[in-house]
């Protein structure tokens, strides 16, 4: 089973102009563990929202390639934003889903993808067309080409080792977080605009 | 369609050129029988995005997500979508991000769908629970400068901010019982 870690190290590897999206807990802790810095937005907050804030960015920035990295617990919460991406169709945008088939953060409970709700068919039967089943690090690779090349929309999922990893915290401060990546997109008129 | 602005007020598409005049380039929605002109016009214009999301508070994500990309986003819902977007309100609080709604009132003045009440009727309160500086508007007159208010608040001050429109306004839905 992969490492969620070695997940996240690939994918953002030579990542070039991509944003990251992370959900709250440990995807955000995945991320920051690779590297904190303004192309990134790890959530504390706002569970069921991560793919929607990639979509909002995608729209708002379509040179740039905008990945979220969800948990299962999370993408569960947000299945209709699945529609809502296919229909929208931002090629910038794809979303990785690091499934443990557990709600690690809260202490291990087994979710919906531990009893057979596969998060990879919903993303299709939403009308994502361009799905990925990620089962080695050369998949990720391949991902991230895809991504940087923005041919998505793109939907992936990972079956992921659920051992807990190492916390390590972003900053907690989310106007920092806000304001860092629009003056990384839009430089200093971000914060006058 | 009722519930919905009669032909000659003029407000839906005065908010359409409202939402133009302040730079607004996504347009999250569910759609409500109060807002489908300003819908129509909206989806007629190649400058806007309208995001026609499955539940309202998707919306509130998706507003967090075009300002950290520079763009300016507004969430037009019926009452009862309200009450799907509360936490994900977090997000403005959490960030300092701009979220201007535009909400058309049920459960209100008039009603006669008592499924309505309930939601409509604890709209104000829960916006303003979350932070969001709610102003009413229950005359025709009244809308665009409330709305006006509503995105000015919101994208100077950074947080939530609504405009309720009261049914007075959109005049009450009877599905055909009109004695
Ligand atoms: C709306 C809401 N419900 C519940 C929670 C509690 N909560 C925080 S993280 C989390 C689990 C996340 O699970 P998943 O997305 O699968 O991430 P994992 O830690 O397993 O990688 C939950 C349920 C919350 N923060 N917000
Ligand atoms: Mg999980």
């Amino acid at each position: 089973m992969l490492d969620r870690r070695e997940i996240c190290a690939e994918v953002l590897r030579d990542r070039g102009p991509m944003l990251c999206v992370a959900s709250l807990g440990a995807a955000a802790w995945d991320i920051t563990a690779i590297g904190d810095g303004p192309q990134n937005l790890p959530l504390w907050g706002g569970m069921g929202g991560a793919a929607m804030i990639g979509l909002g960015l995608a729209l708002a920035q379509p040179e740039v390639p905008v990945l979220v990295i969800a948990g299962d617990g999370e993408m569960l919460m947000a299945v209709g934003s699945l529609a809502t991406i296919a229909h929208q169709a931002p090629r910038n945008l794809a979303v990785l889903v690091l499934d443990n088939e557990h709600y690690g953060e809260t202490g291990m409970q087994a979710t919906a993808t531990r009893h057979g709700t596969d998060l990879l068919v919903m993303a299709q039967g939403a009308g994502i067309s361009r799905t990925r089943r990620i089962a080695s690090l050369d998949d990720v690779r391949a991902l991230r080409a895809e991504a940087l090349a923005m041919q998505g929309p793109l939907f992936a999922l990972a079956k992921i080792d659920p051992a807990p990893k190492p916390l390590v915290l972003p900053p907690r401060e989310g106007a920092l977080l806000q304001a860092r990546m629009r003056e990384h997109l839009l430089g200093p008129s971000a914060h006058t605009a | 369609m009722e519930s919905a602005p009669n032909a000659q007020a003029t407000w839906p598409d005065d908010l359409y050129d409202l939402l133009k005049r302040h730079g607004i380039r996504q347009v999250a929605l569910v759609p409500d029988a109060g807002h489908a002109r300003l819908i129509r016009r909206c989806e007629a214009d190649n400058d806007l995005r309208v995001v026609t999301v499955t539940t309202e508070e998707e919306g509130v994500a998706l507003m967090q997500g075009a300002w950290l990309g520079g763009q300016k986003a507004v969430l037009l819902m019926q009452s009862s979508g309200v009450g799907n977007c509360i936490n994900m309100l977090s997000l403005s609080a959490i960030h300092r991000c701009p979220m201007p709604m535009i909400v058309t009132m049920r459960g209100d003045f008039g009603e006669f769908n008592p499924a309505q009440v309930p939601m409509g009727q604890a709209t104000q309160a829960v916006l303003e629970a979350m932070g969001t500086i709610v102003h009413r508007a229950d005359r025709a007159e009244d809308v665009i400068p409330t709305a006006e208010a509503t995105l000015k608040l919101a994208f100077n001050t950074f947080r939530p901010a609504a405009t309720l429109i009261g049914q007075r306004v959109l005049g009450a839905k009877t599905f055909g019982k009109d004695d």
